[in-house]
């Protein structure tokens, strides 16, 4: 729900770069500086009914993160129905048959915690950060949220006029995320990430309680769910906790795997153009359909994220280097990668023309680096540099207990486990130049990509 | 979205400006009752430069946040936009090292480092693995004390700011917030925008920028935090180093403090299909004895919970906006009670009319007993969850608190203070600000053709 649940989501999604490399636990990185102690060793379990577990302890602050991950984002939903998993993200914050309306917001509150949530194409979160006394009460107001929610039509009504607004507020009134979402539409004609995670608006205006009645009653069950818990607390003391409140909840019908459309062979190169008043400057993105952690054959997911990284991650990336240092002709420009999906996903750059460039030279001058990092290749200083500022960033990512959990979190709803996150900083440094020559090889194809252009209403038809 | 930026400090919505849009979603943990957890160490150098610390291993990992006060007001008539052009050339070029040299000596130390300016101070800070620090703290030291400001990077940085600048100038947030500060300050230094125009940055000399680095980089004006895997007689070292030769004085221009001009409709007309309102009534000073009933009551208003009276009114039971929240900004020399949000423009006469019929029952009935104290619960619980939730935001605070001059001890002393208000002052907070009229500005289409005015 939440003002805030959405731009999670859009962080998310803007940064799941830092995200996949902000891997927590170092068991034997190479040229790691120490490696973790054992006092942060992560578990993981599962209850009677079906409900993943993860611990990640840390002691540093008698503060704990508790989150429930379901596996149901909005790339699940059923055709037309567009929106109603972020909507029920919503619901989930209204009354319960044990508990009034807010209530469960002002216990937090009334503690100093903090709660939200967030959906995405493959999963939907809730979570609160409050004191260890205090995880009971919240697992026990999760869990009774799972099943308990009473789902009136003047709730459903109401509430569904806030995502209306959340949709305008996001989109409508911002000429770059709807250029973003056709070009979505674009690239994807097939697979579901084609629709945007907040709906169509002629969808969402539609929703109602017959379907989030039957949405709830899918989806919302303790076997399609994971608990993530970080922070001062012990495994076995979560473990009775789960179980006294979580693992009350019955078991729900298994769920057919989640097997979704996926995307046929692209054979064109396709472009969207939106012009509009508001623009000022032009710019561009160039998207192509490349392989998630999950659908990756083994180690293209690590290249792939070192790939963005040295095509386009920071200052010290050949796109910066190239267009907006020596060149001059940009005043940002850049690539990225979203390796946590649960299906294909998405391989971007971007360019913005500076000064007297035109928006043209600057795409030109981005498609000359994709084609030479695909055609020679990265040096291994490149590559080397690369690696030590995933591995850095790891570190730093220790000091933030919500990274760890979020990491877990998103790893274990797109078909990953603990093991895939534990060992992605020795996969990191395993990869070699030839594989990251590989994947811009394979992937980054001008000729079968998908450019969005965002333009002045006078370059209208230019 | 159009999360309007007030450069501000201390508690309500500290930081709104400066703090990444991340920190603010992912408010979580850390050194948490903090009072009670965290030892905060105060280390003077031989040279005499005062640093707050924080002292731990469980990391390896070392963040430094630093303020010269004297931000984008020291911008000089003509030349605005200085102080932020100044802040994106400190790993342009510092010492014998020019751009290319020092950025890849930064990445070989592991180290992040990044300056910004507000409307009142010149902030940096730096993140760095413990095992490389002396590396990370000898780039520190020529960046603070020997950038180059060479014309390569200038023009550059220059020209992104300027393209930024144009790709604004059409953009409905921007062109209103332009037209609010105008409004509100007249033409008071916080009126102007801190990129600059334009015309300003095109004339702003590399003679601009070393003027501005000699009047602000000075001892008098510093405060120093640092958390992590350092010991304070390391830390003193370090202080020297980086810091100890700075000149002691500050060379600022004078500010004026004002008082935010209410009372007044600003309207900016366009065409969307969300329009967003945005409101001003009299803030209260950080110094003031009624500040913490005045929080108290801003929080009960529209703070950061799901429980606020304008998040139940607005959103809750009438699904009129999807954001509606209030928040106090306290900067240097005004202060301001602002009220924000957005909402389907055929209903935006409406909710304007929610929004102040609660402020003014607010004013005129003030909150229940039970509202104040859950309120009180909250706003001491969820202090360090919102503000200390990693290294680099500790240390943010622990700078905010030494520019507000709270002493090394205020985490001890804040819940007595929230606890120490009683009901009759929240009233007379609630009364006092929200009586008086405020400045109103409308961004979408005229109120009037949505029917009630």
């Amino acid at each position: 729900m939440t003002q805030r649940a959405e731009w999670l989501r859009m962080a998310l999604l803007a940064t799941s770069l830092a995200f996949t490399m902000a891997g927590p636990v170092l068991a034997d990185g190479p040229v790691l500086p120490n490696t973790v102690p054992a006092e942060f060793k992560v578990t993981d379990f599962l209850l009677d009914n079906g409900m993943e577990v993860v611990v990640i302890p840390d002691h540093r602050a008698p503060i704990v993160t508790h989150m429930v991950w379901y596996k149901i984002g909005s790339a699940d939903e059923p055709p037309g129905k567009s929106g109603i998993a972020h909507f029920f993200e919503h619901l989930m914050f209204k009354a319960t048959t044990n508990h009034a309306a807010g209530e469960f917001d002002r216990a937090v509150s009334d503690i100093g915690g903090s709660n939200n949530a967030f959906t995405s194409y493959d999963y939907t979160a809730f979570h609160e950060t409050v004191a260890p006394s205090a995880l009971e009460l919240m697992m026990s107001f999760e869990a009774d949220r799972m099943r308990n929610l009473v789902l009136t039509d003047d709730v459903i009504k109401t509430e569904r006029d806030v995502i209306l607004e959340e949709r305008r507020s996001r989109i409508d009134n911002n000429p770059q995320a709807v250029l973003d979402e056709e070009v979505d539409a674009t690239l994807w004609q097939n697979q579901p990430y084609r629709i945007p995670v907040i709906g169509w608006m002629q969808e969402m205006e539609q929703l109602n309680r017959t379907d989030v009645v039957a949405f709830y009653n899918k989806y919302y069950r303790p076997n399609n769910a994971v608990l993530i818990v970080a922070g001062d607390v012990e495994p076995d003391t979560v473990k009775a906790l789960a179980e006294k409140t979580y693992g009350k909840v019955a078991r729900g019908p298994d769920l057919p795997p989640r097997v979704r459309p996926v995307e046929p062979e692209q054979n064109t190169k396709r472009t969207v153009t939106l012009s509009d008043a508001r623009v000022s400057v032009p710019s561009f993105s160039t998207e192509w359909v490349v392989p998630s952690y999950h659908t990756a054959k083994s180690g293209e997911g690590e290249a792939l994220d070192l790939l963005a990284e040295i095509l386009g991650g920071g200052n010290r990336s050949r796109l910066y280097q190239a267009l907006v240092v020596q060149q001059g002709i940009a005043s940002s420009a850049g690539a990225y990668f979203q390796g946590t999906m649960l299906d294909d996903t998405n391989f971007t750059v971007y360019g913005v023309p500076r000064g007297d460039a035109k928006l043209a030279d600057v795409e030109a001058a981005v498609d000359a680096e994709v084609a030479r990092i695909a055609s020679d290749g990265v040096t291994s200083d490149e590559l080397e540099k690369a690696k030590d500022r995933y591995v850095r960033s790891m570190i730093f990512a220790r000091d933030k207990q919500d990274s760890m959990a979020n990491i877990y979190g998103s790893t274990l709803a797109t078909g990953g486990n603990v093991q895939d996150v534990q060992q992605w900083p020795d996969r990191i440094r395993r990869v070699t130049a030839d594989e990251v020559k590989a994947v811009a090889a394979r992937y980054l194809v001008l000729a079968r990509s998908t450019t969005g252009y965002l333009v002045p209403q006078q370059q209208a038809g230019n | 979205m159009s999360q309007h930026h007030h450069p501000t400090r201390g508690e309500g919505k500290a930081r709104a400006a400066l703090a990444t849009l991340f920190l603010s979603i992912f408010f979580l943990i850390l050194p948490a009752l903090a009072a009670r957890a965290m030892e905060i160490q105060s280390v003077t150098s031989s040279k005499g430069v005062t640093a707050w610390l924080v002292e731990d291993y469980s990391v390896p990992v070392v963040a430094i946040r630093f303020v010269f006060g004297g931000g984008s007001t020291q911008d000089p008539p003509g030349k605005e936009g200085l102080a932020n052009l100044m802040t994106g050339l400190f790993d342009e070029g510092a010492g014998s090292l020019d751009s290319e040299a020092f950025q890849i000596r930064l990445d070989d130390a592991g180290a992040e480092m990044s300056f910004e300016e507000t409307r009142d101070g010149v902030y940096g800070s730096m993140r760095m693995l413990a095992e490389q620090r002396d590396e990370a703290f000898d780039l520190l030291r020529l960046a603070v004390n020997e950038p180059r400001f060479d014309q390569a990077p200038i023009d550059r940085i220059r020209a992104q700011i300027l393209s930024g600048i144009i790709a604004n100038e059409n953009d409905p947030d921007t062109v209103a917030q332009n037209r609010w500060t105008r409004a509100i300050y007249g033409d008071h230094p916080y009126s102007r925008s801190d990129q600059g125009t334009r015309q300003s940055i095109a004339a702003i000399t590399q003679d601009d920028l070393k003027a501005l680095h000699k009047a602000v980089f000075a001892r008098g004006g510093l405060h120093v935090a640092v958390v992590g895997a350092i010991d304070a007689e390391t830390l003193k070292k370090k202080l020297d180093t980086v810091f100890g030769d700075l000149p002691q004085n500050q060379a600022l221009a004078p500010v004026a403090d004002i008082e935010p001009k209410l009372a007044q409709r600003v309207e900016v007309n366009y065409d969307l299909p969300q329009t967003s309102l945005q409101l001003a009534w009299p803030g209260v000073k950080r110094k003031a004895a009624d500040f913490f009933p005045t929080v108290l009551m801003n929080e009960i208003l529209g703070g950061g919970t799901f429980t606020s009276r304008l998040f139940q009114e607005v959103r809750e039971k009438r699904g009129l906006a999807y954001s509606v929240n209030s928040s106090l900004v306290n900067q240097d020399h005004a202060n301001a009670l602002i009220v924000s949000t957005g909402t389907r423009s055929d209903r935006a006469a409406e909710t304007l009319g929610i929004v102040r019929d609660v402020v003014k029952r607010l004013a005129e009935e003030g909150p229940t007993e039970a509202e104040l104290a859950a309120t009180k619960k909250y706003l001491i619980g969820a202090y360090a969850i919102n503000n200390l939730d990693s290294s680099s935001s500790i240390a943010a605070t622990l700078v905010e608190l030494q520019l507000d001059d709270l002493g090394i001890d205020y985490m001890q002393r804040r819940a007595g203070y929230i606890n120490a208000v009683t009901l009759d002052q929240v009233k007379a907070a609630a009364r006092k600000l929200l009586s008086a009229e405020p400045t109103i500005m409308v961004v979408g289409p005229p109120l009037a053709a949505a029917g009630k005015g």
